[in-house]
C-alpha cells in the first residue's frame, strides 16, 4: 500500500468516527450514507466488474432486513404474536435481550441471504444480458408481493422491529449505535472488495464483462465465479438490509424491505454515477447521490422525483462512464494507464 | 499416435446439415490445415470439436478421453483450446492483463478462488508478448488494438494457457501481409520448440500449403479429400469445390 494511501484510509477512518459527534444532528442521514455506499458498492460486482445488471440485489437486502427482525424478536417471544396489532407494546426487549438480539439477527442475515443468493444464482446465472436483468426485476417485484402475504412477518401492514432499549435514557445512543454499526459494515466491505481488488478473481470476473465466450473457452468455468461474486454481494446486502430494519423502526414488504422501485434503482444508479467497474467509483457516487436526494427533498418538495429524473439524464448522457470514467479520460497519469505515444504508433514487427 | 480423433460426426441446425460423417485424425505433434469454401462447415466442426454445441452423432477423442459430452471449460482445461475467427478479446483490460487471465489458474478450492496474481507470471506474458511483436503494447487496453493485432494477442493468449493442442481458426485473415510470414514462422515454432499440435482453418492457400503437413478439405458438410499438401493442390475435387466444376 502506498503512503498516501495510507494517508487517505487514516483520514477517513478519523472522519468516520469523528462524524456523529461533529455533526450530531445528522446521524440519521449519516448511517443511511453508509448503508447506501455498502449497497453501491455490492452492486458493482454484478453490475461493474462482471457486466450482469442485477436487479436483484434488493432481493437480499430485504431477506436480510425481516430476518434481523424476525430473529430479534424469535429469540424471547412468539413472532406472531409480536406482529399481531400493539404486539410490539406488549413485549419489552431487556437491554441485554435487545443486543444479543441483533447480534444474531445480523448474524443470520449475513448468512442466509448469501446461501439464498448461490441456490438463486445456480438457477438463474446461466442468463446473460437483459434476460438476467429483467429474471431478476421479476424475482424483485415477487419476494416483495410473497413477503407481504406472509402472515407471521406481518404480512401488508408491516413489522415494527424492537424500540431501543428504555433502560438507555442517553438520547443520543440510539443514533450513535446506529451509526457505528453502520460504519464498521461499510469498512468491512471496503476492506473485503479493496482485499480481492487485485486477485485473479477480479480479472476473471472483468473477463465474463468483456467476453463470457472466450473466458469458457480458455477454461475458465464462469458459472463458479459468477455465484461466488453474488454470494459476496449477498452476504454484505443482507447485512446492510438488518443494520437498515432497526434504524428505521419499521419494515413494510414493498415500501421499505424489497423497495426496487427506490432502493433497487438507487443502487444502480450511484454505481452509475460514481463510475462502475472501479473501487471508489460507487463510494464517490453514493455519497453524491445521497448529497442530491436530500437537497432535492429538501429544495424541491413535491417535484424531487422530477429533479432525480433529471438527474439520472444527465448522468446518462454526460457522463456515461460514471464520474470516475470521466476522470480516468481527462486525467489518465493519475491511474497509472499512461501511455507512450511512441508505443501507441508503434507498428507491429515479426522478424 | 493421434492425439485428436474424430469419428463420423454429424451435426445439423434444422434442415442444414453443417457436418455428415466427417471422420478425421490428428498425430500428437503435427500441423495439420483444414480448409473448405465458405460454409463447408469447418467452424461448425471447430465448434463441435471443443463442446460448443452437442453433436447429433459420433465420437470426438482428444487424448485418449472422450470429449464430445463435455462442457467447453472442461475440453480447454483438458489442454485443448481454439482461438476465433471473429477475434474474440477482453476489450477493456490491458494486453499484460489480458494475458494474466489467459493462465491456467489455480481456481479449485474454494481458499484459493480469491488468491493473487503471482508476480513471476507477468514476465512470462511479456516475454509471450514480444514473441508475437506486441511487447510495445502491452499497456494498451485490447479493445483499442487493430483487428490484426488482435489475432495477434488471441495466439499469445492462447499460448499462455499452455494447451497440447490448438485450433486456428482463420489465424492470418485480416492481418497485414508483410506479417503473414512472421505469423507462419511463429506458428511453426510453437510447434516445435513448444510442442504444440495445430489445426488451422486458413483460406489463405500459400499459408496453409507451407504449414501444414496434412490438409483435409471439407465441402457441403462433408469431407472431400485428405493428403498432403501437394496431393491436395493437384486434387480436381478440391479445385473443383473452390472454383465451380465445368
Amino acid at each position: 500500500m502506498k503512503k498516501n494511501d495510507l494517508i487517505l484510509y487514516a483520514a477517513i477512518l478519523i472522519f468516520g468516527f469523528a462524524a456523529p459527534f461533529i455533526f450530531s444532528a445528522f446521524k440519521v442521514q449519516l448511517s443511511i450514507l453508509c448503508i447506501l455506499i455498502v449497497l453501491s458498492m455490492t452492486w458493482n460486482i454484478q453490475g461493474g466488474e462482471m457486466g450482469y445488471n442485477s436487479f436483484g440485489n434488493i432481493i437480499f437486502y430485504g431477506l436480510g432486513m425481516y430476518l434481523c427482525a424476525s430473529v430479534q424478536v424469535g429469540m424471547f417471544f412468539p413472532l406472531a404474536e409480536w406482529t399481531e396489532s400493539g404486539g410490539e407494546k406488549t413485549f419489552v426487549h431487556t437491554t441485554s435481550q435487545f443486543f444479543e438480539g441483533i447480534g444474531f439477527g445480523l448474524i443470520v442475515s449475513a448468512i442466509v441471504p448469501m446461501l439464498v443468493a448461490g441456490l438463486i444464482g445456480y438457477a438463474i446465472l446461466g442468463l446473460r444480458g437483459h434476460y438476467f436483468a429483467i429474471c431478476t426485476l421479476g424475482l424483485g417485484i415477487a419476494a416483495g408481493e410473497i413477503a407481504g402475504g406472509i402472515e407471521i412477518i406481518g404480512a401488508g401492514q408491516g413489522f415494527t422491529t424492537p424500540p431501543f432499549p428504555k433502560d438507555i435514557v442517553d438520547p443520543e445512543a440510539r443514533g450513535e449505535f446506529f451509526y457505528f454499526l453502520s460504519f464498521i459494515l461499510l469498512i468491512a466491505t471496503f476492506a473485503f472488495i479493496r482485499w480481492i481488488y487485485p486477485s485473479r478473481f477480479r480479472l476473471v470476473l472483468n473477463a465474463i464483462r468483456d467476453n463470457e465466450d472466450k473466458a469458457e473457452a480458455m477454461g475458465i468455468q464462469t458459472m463458479k465465479y459468477k455465484i461466488v461474486g453474488w454470494m459476496v454481494s449477498a452476504f454484505f446486502c443482507g447485512l446492510a438490509g438488518g443494520i437498515m430494519g432497526g434504524l428505521v423502526g419499521y419494515i413494510d414488504a414493498t415500501d421499505v424491505a424489497f423497495d426496487g422501485r427506490e432502493m433497487g434503482v438507487f443502487m444502480v444508479l450511484m454505481a452509475i454515477l460514481g463510475g462502475k467497474g472501479t473501487l471508489w467509483g460507487p463510494v464517490i457516487g453514493a455519497t453524491l447521490f445521497h448529497l442530491f436526494k436530500e437537497g432535492f427533498w429538501t429544495l424541491f418538495l413535491g417535484w424531487q422525483y422530477v429533479a432525480l429524473g433529471v438527474l439520472i439524464v444527465v448522468i446518462v448522457i454526460y457522463f456515461p462512464e460514471g464520474l470516475m470514467g470521466w476522470l480516468r479520460e481527462k486525467y489518465p497519469e493519475r491511474f497509472g494507464a499512461v501511455i507512450d505515444e511512441k508505443d501507441r504508433k508503434a507498428s507491429v514487427e515479426l522478424k | 499416435m493421434s492425439i485428436l480423433e474424430v469419428k463420423s460426426v454429424s451435426k445439423s441446425f434444422g434442415g442444414v446439415n453443417a457436418n455428415v460423417d466427417v471422420s478425421l485424425k490428428v498425430e500428437q505433434g503435427s500441423i495439420v490445415g483444414l480448409i473448405g469454401p465458405n460454409g463447408s462447415g469447418k467452424t461448425t466442426l471447430f465448434n463441435s470439436i471443443v463442446g460448443t454445441h452437442p453433436i447429433d452423432k459420433g465420437s470426438i477423442i482428444f487424448d485418449n478421453k472422450e470429449v464430445s459430452e463435455l462442457p467447453v471449460p472442461v475440453v480447454a482445461k483438458l489442454g485443448l483450446l481454439r482461438t476465433f475467427q471473429q477475434t474474440r478479446i477482453y476489450g477493456k483490460l490491458n494486453c499484460v492483463e489480458n494475458m494474466l487471465i489467459s493462465h491456467k489458474g489455480s481456481d479449485e478450492g474454494i481458499t484459493k478462488i480469491f488468491s493473487k496474481i503471482p508476480a513471476e507470471l507477468t514476465e512470462k506474458a511479456e516475454k509471450l508478448l514480444n514473441f508475437v511483436g506486441l511487447y510495445q503494447k502491452r499497456k494498451l487496453r485490447a479493445g483499442d488494438l487493430s483487428f490484426g493485432q488482435q489475432k495477434l494477442l488471441e495466439l499469445a493468449m492462447a499460448l499462455m494457457n499452455e494447451p497440447k493442442m490448438l485450433l486456428l481458426d482463420e489465424p492470418t485473415a485480416g492481418i497485414n501481409p508483410t506479417l503473414i510470414n512472421g505469423i507462419i514462422d511463429r506458428l511453426i515454432k510453437v510447434n516445435k520448440d513448444y510442442g504444440i499440435t495445430l489445426l488451422v482453418i486458413e483460406h489463405n492457400m500459400k499459408v496453409i500449403m507451407s504449414l501444414a503437413q496434412r490438409i483435409f478439405c471439407l465441402a457441403h458438410g462433408k469431407l472431400l479429400a485428405e493428403g498432403s499438401p501437394s496431393e491436395i493442390k493437384n486434387d480436381k475435387r478440391v479445385v473443383d469445390a473452390y472454383l465451380g466444376a465445368q
